[in-house]
């Protein structure tokens, strides 16, 4: 299911309204648990309404499943926590509101790893979600839902968001492309935050085409975003048939201890496809990446710590029994509220904040990341792009690493880098181990997700996957 | 007594910005139902992120300037992150390390001489809701929450340690409060728009934080409560602790908010969803707009009027009767001006608790002019001014309608009356020709009274004398005698 | 080194109440984290932090109202409310 074949069976005469029918009933019947909640009744309002009036927009007609991190009016939204349980919020976030003006239709909220949290959408309190390609693994996380409803046929596109690599694992995993942008080229508005200075919106689809296109929809500058950058290209169009000025960077620590030997055979493959194709490669060195999960880590439970204060039912959200004084009542809602990883990063985030502590941790792993930033920013002076496994493994069993939570945390060795650094990078199919899918990352310069698609789009056009 | 160490940490609402200091959200909330100015951002809804109100912190710059501050290089926002139920987001947007301005200072102008109160920082922050206690604050069974005024922009002005009674406090709120207004970024009426921390202690001992002290009065009588607790406390020989403690209005006491748990960590990191901002190069732009302020005003009154230092000192305490005065100043004498706008009409207008701008400076104007020509007597003038005040109404309509009892008595009339009133209490006149002050004082109330106040002092006064040179030479016995 | 008291007073900053059962587990967990975590330690990291990778300033907003929720969009959400407010616990 994509772009163009949903929109050619338009034209042959099928209305959005039967194809949003046949969607739902495609995903009641699933045995993904992709979805957690369905926005039925809008869906086939707005269906009805493009079938009167004609598709209009980018997307008109098109049908898309969102993230349960992402605000969406009217539709209840949870980030897969008990502690949001029944919050429907009064506005749009930004992409929403862009989605909405170019025709999208909002199938429902995607399951994930409650508030982002995860490698592997197994923490959502709606149950984890199922890889496609396995039922009894993973889809990755933490967008899990959003790239098995992709993987699966259930629809055509979807948005996840990428604070350590939470759109490119699952795409891996799941064998479809997802991008996490450049810091700032997508607003963060309506996004639920895990952790700001890191976390971006980024899109799904099953082909290099429609990430662009959807991409095109939702980036751009929002006045409501403090850190939201004007976007210089339109991305799909961008995409040409050609890869001669593309300079590879091969960084060899990611290709190091842990790396499934498939994985690395299969990404290697897809570099020498390219070298095929007419780009030219380097192995080249990152030398502060051995620094980046801890760095990552210290970042995003100190900043999550902060961001999932305000849960405490006053506003929305959970709230029990009967209150007692304010102390208790906040206590009590949160214990109940927040799952078992959740509660450990918030303490752990708390602790790396806390007077004494705040200059080893917090500050410590801030000026950590100014190194690693310059490794990006040296590398890609003399290369256009980077290329590396997504993943270090293929996707593992449900209930396989949940127990280990350093373990687990092992497995964004790959992803978070490129969070630190801010930088663009897209996961891209590039062949299997077995029958489970493998990705290869394709990270770029800053603002220069043309670049990486097009990489991706030539690969994928030649034979890649 | 054991010396008292005083400390302000005055939270000061921005209320003449239009929006917000994160969202645009109104300022205008106070006649409002609650909730009704809210909005994703201010609500902390998830996902919702703060954009800075560019204006706010040129205000802030203002202020910073007013109160003799350096002015850093560059500034940020932090989260505060603590809990309670009138904070969205359970952090509070404020400030930390980079400050917008530190080390400033204010002048008191007190009894012994000028007090330099100095300025530790001055700092952005964003104001919680407002949480409102069915009944008082410890004994309430819940809260409820009107989240209008969260989100307003707070400027926080931290003094050093170094005011000693309460009375300095107070006179330095009303400095600062002076200075603000006449900055114009803020509107003291509103609701809210002042609440202060006061840190106190005694020579020696711990202090103790009042937190939320919501009105002027407040500080000073919060203050004298502590200073009597603690210092009971010590004389029963009972260590004062280090503490937080709440103010009741109504009941005029501070009680304890201590809880058993543990002491707060804030936890201050930089704010992620906002950006650093570069200041030393707004400065001079501010500078340009910077008004005339209140000490300055005061000195140039003096020497551009040559009216009385206590006069130009009352003059500057608002902004709107300093410009009401250079008004009527320019139009009739400058010392006959600062004596009826300073002493006379301000006295009204605090008797009926009105604002000068219940007066019209051309309304000044005329009276001080039919006073200067003798048309209407001091005390005329005075029901003048009343009567608008109080009815309505022009100087020169009511002098017409009122002529019989405010246009000037003849000599003729006011000797008669004199002179009947020397004939009716002889025994005074009599101490009054011996020189006794008092005499003089009956007299003259019972001329006024018999008058009612329509004679001038000074023709009364000369009557007397004259009557009592008639009397000295009539009996110059007497006069040896006594 | 996390030790049980030191969760415990972790878990009252955060205002999460836990269980005995989680102050028991968390020490070991959070510890063999913050251990991993020891590896910033042999970085030599002489330069300024990054908060923000673009490197923005002076982000502003216009001094403009706007529109803003209503009240009852405002309450929408809210589990308790009263009159207009959001009711909340006792404070003290
Ligand atoms: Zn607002």
């Amino acid at each position: 299911m994509n772009v163009d074949g949903i929109r050619e069976m338009l034209q042959n005469g099928k209305s959005v309204e039967e194809l949003v029918h046949s969607i739902f009933d495609k995903i009641e019947h699933s045995k993904l648990n992709a979805f957690v909640t369905l926005a039925k009744e809008s869906a086939l309002e707005e269906a009805r309404r493009v079938d009167k009036h004609g598709a209009k927009g980018m997307l008109g007609g098109i049908p898309i499943g969102i993230k349960d991190s992402i605000s969406t009016k009217g539709i209840q939204t949870t980030c897969c926590s008990k502690i949001l349980e029944g919050y429907v919020p009064p506005y749009d976030a930004h992409v929403i509101e862009r989605l909405k003006a170019e025709g999208a239709i909002i199938i429902g909220k995607t399951n994930m790893d409650e508030f982002a949290m995860g490698t592997s959408t197994e923490t959502s309190r709606f149950g984890p979600a199922r890889n496609p390609w396995d039922l009894s693994r993973v889809p990755g996380g933490s967008s899990g839902g959003s790239a098995a409803a992709v993987a699966g046929g259930e629809v055509p596109l979807a948005l996840g968001s990428d604070t350590g690599g939470s759109v490119r694992c699952p795409a891996s995993f799941c064998g479809v492309v997802g991008l996490k942008p450049t810091y700032g080229l997508v607003s963060r508005y309506g996004l639920i935050a895990y952790a700001n200075s890191l976390e971006q919106i980024g899109p799904f689809a099953g082909n290099v085409k429609d990430v662009a296109l959807l991409l095109d929809v939702i980036s751009g500058y929002d006045s409501r975003d403090s850190t939201s950058m004007t976007k210089k290209c339109e991305y799909l169009k961008e995409l040409k048939d050609d890869v001669s000025d593309v300079k590879i960077g091969v960084p060899k620590e990611f290709f190091g201890e842990g790396i499934d030997e498939k994985v690395e055979k299969a990404v290697w493959g897809g570099i020498k496809a390219l070298e095929d194709m007419g780009a030219s490669y380097t192995e080249i060195s990152l030398p502060h990446t051995k620094y980046s999960l801890a760095v990552y880590y210290i970042i995003a439970m100190s900043e999550a710590s902060s961001n999932l204060a305000r849960f405490d039912g006053l506003r929305y959200g959970l709230r029990l029994g009967k209150d007692k004084d304010w102390h208790t009542t906040f206590s009590e809602i949160k214990a109940q509220g927040f799952g078992e990883e959740v509660k450990r990063r918030i303490l752990l985030g708390t602790y790396a904040l806390s007077a004494g502590y705040y200059g080893k941790y917090y500050l410590k792993a801030l000026k950590v990341r100014t190194l690693i930033k310059r490794d990006f920013e040296f590398a890609l002076k003399d290369t256009n792009v980077l290329i590396t496994p997504t993943m270090p493994f293929p996707a593992f069993k449900i209930g396989e690493k949940i127990g280990e939570p350093l373990a687990l945390y092992l497995a964004d060795v790959n992803t978070v880098p490129i969070n630190l650094a801010g930088v663009p990078s897209v996961s891209v199919p590039c062949g299997f181990a077995g029958k489970l899918p493998i990705g290869m990352q394709i990270i770029g310069r800053h603002f220069d997700e043309a670049t990486i698609l097009r990489t991706a789009y030539v690969f994928e056009r030649n034979g890649g996957g | 007594m054991k010396e008292v160490i005083i400390g302000l940490e005055v939270h000061v609402q921005l209320n003449k910005l239009r929006s917000k200091l994160f969202c645009s959200c109104s300022t205008q909330y106070h006649d409002s139902e609650p909730d009704t100015h809210t909005c994703p951002v201010c609500l902390g809804l998830p996902g919702a992120l703060p954009v800075t109100n560019g204006k706010a912190v040129d205000n802030a710059i203002k202020v910073a300037l007013a109160l003799n501050c350096n002015i850093e290089e560059w500034t940020m926002f932090y989260r505060k992150n603590y809990y309670y139920p009138d904070l969205v987001k359970g952090f509070q947007i404020s400030q930390y390390d980079y400050p917008i301005a530190t080390n400033g200072s204010i002048s008191l102008d007190m009894e012994g001489g000028e007090r330099i109160i100095r300025i530790k920082r001055v700092h952005m922050e964003e104001d919680p809701g407002k949480l409102v206690h069915v009944g008082t604050i410890d004994k309430s069974r819940y809260s409820l929450i009107d989240y209008n005024r969260s989100g307003m922009a707070l400027l926080e002005v931290v003094t050093e340690p170094d005011l000693r009674t309460p009375k300095e406090a107070r006179l330095f709120l009303n400095k600062l409060k002076n200075i603000l207004e006449y900055l114009d970024v803020f509107d003291s009426s509103l609701e809210g728009s002042l609440r202060v921390d006061a840190n106190i202690s005694l020579a020696g001992g711990a202090r103790a934080e009042i937190k939320n002290i919501s009105s002027y009065k407040g500080v000073e009588k919060a203050l004298l409560f502590e200073i009597v607790r603690q210092n009971n406390l010590v004389r029963r020989g009972v260590k004062v602790v280090q503490e937080t403690r709440h103010f009741d209005e109504v009941r005029g006491i501070t009680i304890s908010l201590r809880t058993k748990e543990g002491e707060e960590d804030y936890r201050y990191f930089p704010e992620p969803d906002l950006v650093p901002i570069t200041i030393a190069d707004r400065v001079d732009d501010i500078k340009k707009t910077l008004p005339e302020l209140p000490d300055a005003k005061r000195q140039r009154f003096v020497l551009q009027y040559g009216i009385s230092d206590n006069h130009a000192k009352v003059l500057i305490s608002e902004l709107g009767l300093a410009n009401f005065f250079e008004t009527v100043a320019t139009e009739v004498d400058a010392n006959l001006s600062a004596t009826w706008v300073a002493d006379i009409l301000k006295g009204e207008l605090n008797y009926r608790d009105l604002d000068i701008s219940a007066f019209s400076p051309n309304h000044m104007v005329q009276i001080l002019q039919v006073l200067k020509k003798d048309t209407i007597t001091e005390n005329g003038a005075v029901q003048v001014i009343r009567t608008i005040l109080d009815e309505g109404g022009t100087p020169s309509e009511i002098v017409k309608i009122k002529s019989k009892d405010l246009l000037k008595m003849d000599v003729d009339a006011s000797e008669n009356i004199t002179l009947r009133v020397i004939e009716e209490n002889p025994g005074a006149f009599q101490d009054f020709c011996k020189g006794k002050n008092e005499a003089m004082h009956f007299l003259m109330g019972q001329v006024m009274k018999e008058t009612h106040g329509t004679v001038n002092r000074s023709t009364v006064i000369e009557l007397l004398n004259k009557s009592k040179k008639e009397k000295l030479q009539n009996a110059p016995d007497n006069h040896r005698e006594a | 080194m996390i030790t049980k008291k030191t969760v415990d007073h972790l878990g009252w900053l955060a205002r999460i109440k836990l269980t005995e059962e989680e102050k028991e587990k968390f020490p070991d967990q959070l510890n063999s984290i913050l251990d991993y975590f020891e590896k910033l330690d042999e970085v030599e990291a002489d330069v300024s932090p990054t908060h923000h990778v673009l490197g923005l300033t002076n982000v502003f907003r216009d001094d403009v109202a706007g529109q803003s929720i209503s009240q009852e969009d405002a309450l929408g959400n809210a589990p308790r409310k009263e009159r207009g407010y959001f009711k909340g616990p006792r404070i003290i």
